[in-house]
């Protein structure tokens, strides 16, 4: 199973989302053609309400710490209830340009 | 002085201190660049510590307070999260108060 669809499965099955976008956005980064080693994560559910942001943030970090800690290099992360994302128009913010500094050297 | 007391100190004595790739002045990742954006526009010192330039750090901040990736933003000593949320509360307006009332009780105190 790519890195990709290992993300979407485990946030499918314990977040429960409405709404669920995994973007691979590792081609705009200092990384291999191919590589699964940035992503974005757009997820929408209700298990989000009632939390402040670092407590829905730490739930997905938890979901996917095998990823963060073997797989992958980046996440970015926005988290809203079904609520929140009616009302801002189903947008979500664009990740920013790498800048190169990948690895500590 | 053991790696995470020295974590410790840098989150204490700091009212804002930022953990980043590179500096503010020269930001070595995107998302630790539009972090500290965010931070220089709310117009209040802060603090930095670059994590390229110390391993040490760079390998043990993230079991420092349960957080995988970087940056990483602490006011009065807390985690505040990431270049994500650091960005959406500064588009709430939030993270603007969260400084200065940090910065101003600092000074107070100091």
């Amino acid at each position: 199973m790519s890195v990709q669809a290992g993300i979407e499965e485990k946030l499918t099955q314990q977040i429960h989302p409405a709404h669920l976008e995994v973007i691979n956005e590792s081609s705009n980064h200092n990384v291999p053609p191919g590589s699964e080693s940035h992503f974005k994560v757009i997820i929408v559910s209700d298990e989000f309400k009632g939390k402040n942001l670092l407590s829905r943030h730490r739930l997905v970090n938890k979901v996917l710490a095998d990823e963060l800690q073997n797989k992958i290099h980046a996440l970015a992360l926005h988290t809203y209830t079904e609520q929140e994302w009616y009302d801002q128009n189903e947008y979500a913010p664009e990740s920013p340009p790498c800048l190169g500094g990948s690895k500590a050297q | 002085m053991d790696v995470m007391e020295r974590i410790k100190q840098q989150v204490e004595e700091n009212p804002v201190v930022i953990f980043m790739k590179g500096t503010p002045q020269f930001p070595q990742c995107g998302f630790s660049s539009r972090a500290a954006e965010a931070l220089k526009a709310c117009g209040e010192q802060f603090a930095y510590v670059n994590v390229l330039a110390d391993m040490e750090i760079f390998e043990n901040l993230p079991r420092f307070a349960d957080w995988p990736t970087f940056p990483q933003l602490y006011v009065n000593g807390e985690l505040v999260g990431g270049c994500d949320i650091t960005l959406e509360l500064f588009q709430k307006g939030e993270l603007q108060k969260m400084v200065k009332d940090a910065v101003t009780a600092g000074s107070n105190a100091g």
